[in-house]
């Protein structure tokens, strides 16, 4: 057993000191194609147990595309996903949530009419055992089922400290606390790995650092294996395990930050080449 | 009820106290939290076995006799046992205030000494981490929520939940220190030490002994017939003097329920679902709710603000006298009622004030518009004056003899009297034992007799013998032509416009008085929406030429008022600019209880001064400001100076 294989089963210790596990989700030489557009060529890589897995790449790259294959949204054309050690077939969304995979949007997908309580409360929905008729009588075992839940959802309101609004309806929010709420959403759904698609996208700085701090907490509290989308760079490289990054549909380079950032490929596809 | 004021004479202590409590109404609730989304209890025996499990826990961590500890974080059940917890094992409880930055922490943390520290959460770790380098003598970080400190090395760091699972688990070891160090406890031991936010100069840490916290307790418990089944909202700074009289020392002494908020953001909603029977604040929250109602109805329907106006209208006619229990027309009283139900109800029930018999604000002068508006509405609020030497109380109002313009009697035990200088002197059971390591200071304060300087001016008001202030007596002076020169009493009047949060005014020894004016960011922008004013930042909007016609018209009001007094006519504002940014305590310009620190505005703001008095209209600034992190930064300027009108200059001009 070479040590690529040994890292795949046994996993792997971060720099600071946080214990990766085996793989939990593996593409294997995706190719994704919308009629003679090429959206992603023959990608593969993988995604550890209990990692902050990133996806960068310029605009157009194909990282939303590669989002949507991992959330079974979109099917491959070519090749295959596996999951906690299964091959994956065409999945519809109530059968993604059941699974333990949650996301949230690049923007924003929320109920505005609803209050924040009750968007998070939609988030676990897929938990909920009892019947519609019984929800609506609110009796007897829909009734300490509705508490239970609201006890979870409580938890994670304090969580991410969003008490203040949790009665106010979430179409009069501000952009930052919007994207709080949906994380606090998919959240709910207490998923085994969690996709956020440019979660600081359009933030202060301020906002940023609170997200920052928001996922580096839910991976290390739930133990949340997280794989998202970024554009901004710092935030990528601080936040994450491991980079897989992505030009033109294809994976140009894969591996921690500092791998990353000292690979010229991936240099090439940020700042240019010199032509001498 | 419960008979609670029998034997005294062995109630000499916080834990003391709190014994007598658990045998008399150990089943009554003594805290509440809201914790995620629900209002969870604890009654005074359940806070007993918490407080008692902590205690052990710190003795066990090796916390000796005279020990200080210090407490960092906001209100809660948690912090204040762990203030008493400390009392317990004979150690010294020292609250901080949450939102000092870690180099304010730095020198008190070393001026104390303490050893063991107690924090809420991992940004106040995070401080004390910062500092630890500095402050040599720390041995043990406690922590209360676990949030994000699993990563951090343990070694000398530990959750107050798990000291006291550890406690309990080893009670035996301990239980007999712990009683011994309890019933050592008497009078004169120390009680608590607070530092005071010093308007000028580093901070002094207050000795305040069980004496001085429980007779104050004792006397204005009796002065407001305070009892168990009253219900206060602590939100305000722990490190504040005031915080813990009323949710430590008359908690403890009357045995009433301290609830602590869900978070500062949900302060609002917690004290309208708690509904407190007795309330403090500060001028600024009432000002605040204040705004928000007359904000809101600006926007209600036609019949709503028709209605609103004519109740409103009757209650300020008739409402202060009702409370005050003098006579009113029978037909006067009917429409009241009739008010009641339709306005003043649903409104109190709005701001939480529903079931309050005693509110109190103090601090800073409160505009009268804003206190008869509560008092008209049947809510009893009153002035008290005090401060952390004292205690808080130097003077209150007593039921029934309630205004806005002064500070009432003094209260039970106290004796007050007024120096030919106009200084109010104060002498009580609650006066301070000393400053800690500060004889100096201690001695300039306080005399041989007991009589502490309060450093305030004022009078005492014939016929009534109510107490009124003026000024800091350090920052009365006079002006280059000899008229009396009272910055406040000009400042206070212009901070009861609602568009001005914060003013400073200048003209010490100088030919006129000159401002700068900081506007309300919510209610200036609220006006700037309905009047279709386009701004992006708070600097923009303060630079806007309407919002100075604005101010200069408030300014020009106030001229005309400070006029009408022969003695502060000398007083009116002739030239003033609004800053570009709020004064923050964050930049050192105001205090942590928000005072202005006058000294240092005018050494910050040294050009713009100069500006306003060498004739200039306008002049181009860069200010250093700190963030919330420590961070420093700079915003650049151009501030406009406008002249304001002044009342009977031509007068004066004659006289002379």
């Amino acid at each position: 057993m070479n040590a690529e294989t040994a890292m795949k089963t046994e996993g792997y210790t971060t720099a600071d000191g946080r214990k990766i596990g085996g793989v939990l989700m593996e593409m294997k030489n995706i190719t994704l194609r919308f009629g003679g557009v090429t959206a992603i060529k023959d990608i593969s890589f993988d995604i550890r147990d209990g990692e902050i897995r990133a996806i960068i790449g310029p605009n157009g790259a194909g990282k939303s595309s590669m989002l949507n294959v991992i959330s079974g949204f979109y099917v491959p054309t070519e090749g295959e996903v596996w999951f906690k050690g299964f091959r994956r077939g065409p999945m519809k969304p109530y059968q993604v949530a059941q699974l333990g995979i949650a996301r949230t949007f690049q923007n924003i997908a929320l109920f505005d009419g609803m209050t924040v309580l009750d968007n998070i409360m939609t988030g676990r929905l897929t938990l909920m055992k009892t019947g519609i008729l019984a929800q609506a009588m609110w009796w007897g075992s829909a009734q300490r089922e509705e508490s239970a839940h609201r006890e979870k959802v409580e938890k994670i309101i304090d969580f991410l400290e969003i008490q203040a609004i949790r009665k106010t309806p979430v179409g009069r929010l501000p952009y930052g606390l919007k994207k709080r709420v949906e994380l606090a959403r998919a959240l709910a759904a207490e998923p085994k790995i969690l996709l956020l698609d440019e979660p600081m996208a359009g933030m202060n700085v301020e906002e940023k650092e609170d997200m920052c701090r928001f996922i580096l907490d839910v991976n290390d509290e739930f133990g949340t294996t997280i794989c998202l989308i970024e554009h901004d760079m710092g935030v990528v490289m601080d936040l994450s395990d491991r980079v897989v990054v992505m030009d033109y549909g294809k994976k140009i380079g894969d591996g921690t930050p500092d791998e990353v950032r000292a690979n010229p490929e991936v240099i090439a596809a940020y700042l240019g080449v010199a032509h001498d | 009820m419960v008979e609670m004021t029998a034997p005294s004479d062995a109630l000499h202590s916080i834990p003391a106290l709190l014994a007598r409590n658990v045998a008399r109404i150990g089943a009554l609730p003594a805290y509440r939290e809201k914790e995620f989304g629900i209002w969870q209890s604890w009654t005074w025996a359940q806070t007993d076995d918490q407080i008692r499990a902590l205690a052990l826990g710190f003795l066990s961590l090796g916390v000796e006799r005279g020990d200080h500890i210090a407490i960092i974080g906001r209100n809660r059940p948690a912090h204040y046992w762990a203030m008493v917890a400390a009392q317990m094992c004979g150690a010294v409880p020292v609250p901080l205030y949450q939102d000092a930055v870690a180099d304010e922490m730095a020198y008190v943390l070393d001026h104390c000494g303490a050893r063991f520290i107690v924090c809420g959460d991992q940004e106040q770790v995070d401080k004390v981490l910062e500092i630890e380098d500095r402050v040599q003598h720390i041995q043990h970080v406690m922590y209360n929520d676990r949030r994000g400190m699993r990563k951090y090395d343990h070694s000398r760091m530990n959750a107050l939940a798990d000291v006291q699972a550890e406690a309990r688990a080893g009670h035996f070891r301990y239980e007999g220190e712990l009683t011994k160090r309890i019933a050592e406890l008497d009078y004169d031991s120390t009680c608590v030490m607070l530092y005071t936010s010093g308007t000028t100069g580093k901070p002094k840490g207050v000795v305040l002994s069980n004496r001085n916290i429980i007779e104050t307790a004792k006397n204005t418990s009796g002065f407001d017939h305070l009892r168990h089944g009253d219900e206060v909202l602590a939100y305000l700074p722990m490190a504040w003097v005031g915080d813990f009289i009323f949710s430590v020392g008359q908690a403890y002494w009357t045995g009433f329920t301290v609830n602590c908020p869900e978070s500062p953001a949900t302060m609002m909603t917690d004290l309208r679902e708690i509904g407190p029977t007795y309330f403090f604040a500060p001028p600024r929250v009432f000002e605040g709710q204040l705004t928000n109602v007359m904000i809101r109805m600006e926007d209600a329907g036609r019949l709503k603000k028709k209605m609103f106006d004519h109740f409103m209208a009757l209650a300020r006619q008739v409402g202060p006298a009702i409370l005050d229990g003098k006579p009113v027309s029978m037909m006067d009283r009917l429409r009241y009622g009739l008010g009641n139900i339709l306005v003043y109800g649903p409104l109190k029930n709005t701001l939480g004030f529903s079931r309050i018999r005693v509110g109190y604000t103090a601090g800073e002068a409160i505009g009268p518009e804003i206190f008869d508006f509560y008092r008209s509405l049947g809510i009893n609020l009153k002035q008290l004056y005090g401060q952390t030497e004292a205690s808080v109380f130097i003077t209150q109002q007593p039921d029934g003899q309630v205004r806005s313009d002064t500070v009432g009697v003094p209260s039970p035990g106290v004796e007050v009297k007024i120096a030919e200088n106009g200084e109010v002197f104060y002498r009580s059971p609650g006066t301070f034992v000393e400053y800690f390591k500060n004889p100096e200071s201690t001695a300039s304060t306080k005399d041989a007799e007991g009589w502490v300087a309060t450093g305030d001016a004022g009078f005492f008001e014939d016929g009534t013998g109510h107490l009124r202030i003026i000024d800091r007596a350090k920052d009365v002076g006079k002006m280059a032509d000899g008229h009396l020169f009272a910055p406040k009493y000009v400042e206070n009047k212009l901070k009861f416009y609602p568009n001005i949060l914060e003013a400073v005014v200048f003209g010490n020894a100088r030919t006129m008085c000159t401002a700068f004016v900081n506007i309300d960011l919510q209610a200036v922008g609220n006006w700037a929406e309905r009047n279709n004013i386009a701004y992006a930042s708070y600097q923009e909007l303060a630079g806007h030429p309407r919002v100075y016609d604005m101010i200069q018209g408030h300014v020009e009001e106030v001229n005309r008022s400070v006029a009408a007094d022969p003695m502060l006519a000398g007083c009116q504002v002739h030239r003033f600019l609004i800053l570009h940014k709020e004064l923050d305590a964050d930049d050192g310009e105001l205090t942590r209880t928000r005072k202005v620190r006058r000294n240092i505005i005018e050494s910050k703001f040294a050009e713009l001064i100069d500006a306003l008095y060498d004739g200039r209209d306008s002049i181009y600034t860069e200010t250093e400001v700190t963030y919330e992190d420590g961070r420093k930064g700079a915003i650049k300027a151009t501030l406009t100076i406008r002249d304001a009108a002044v009342q009977g200059t031509q007068t004066r001009m004659a006289a002379e």
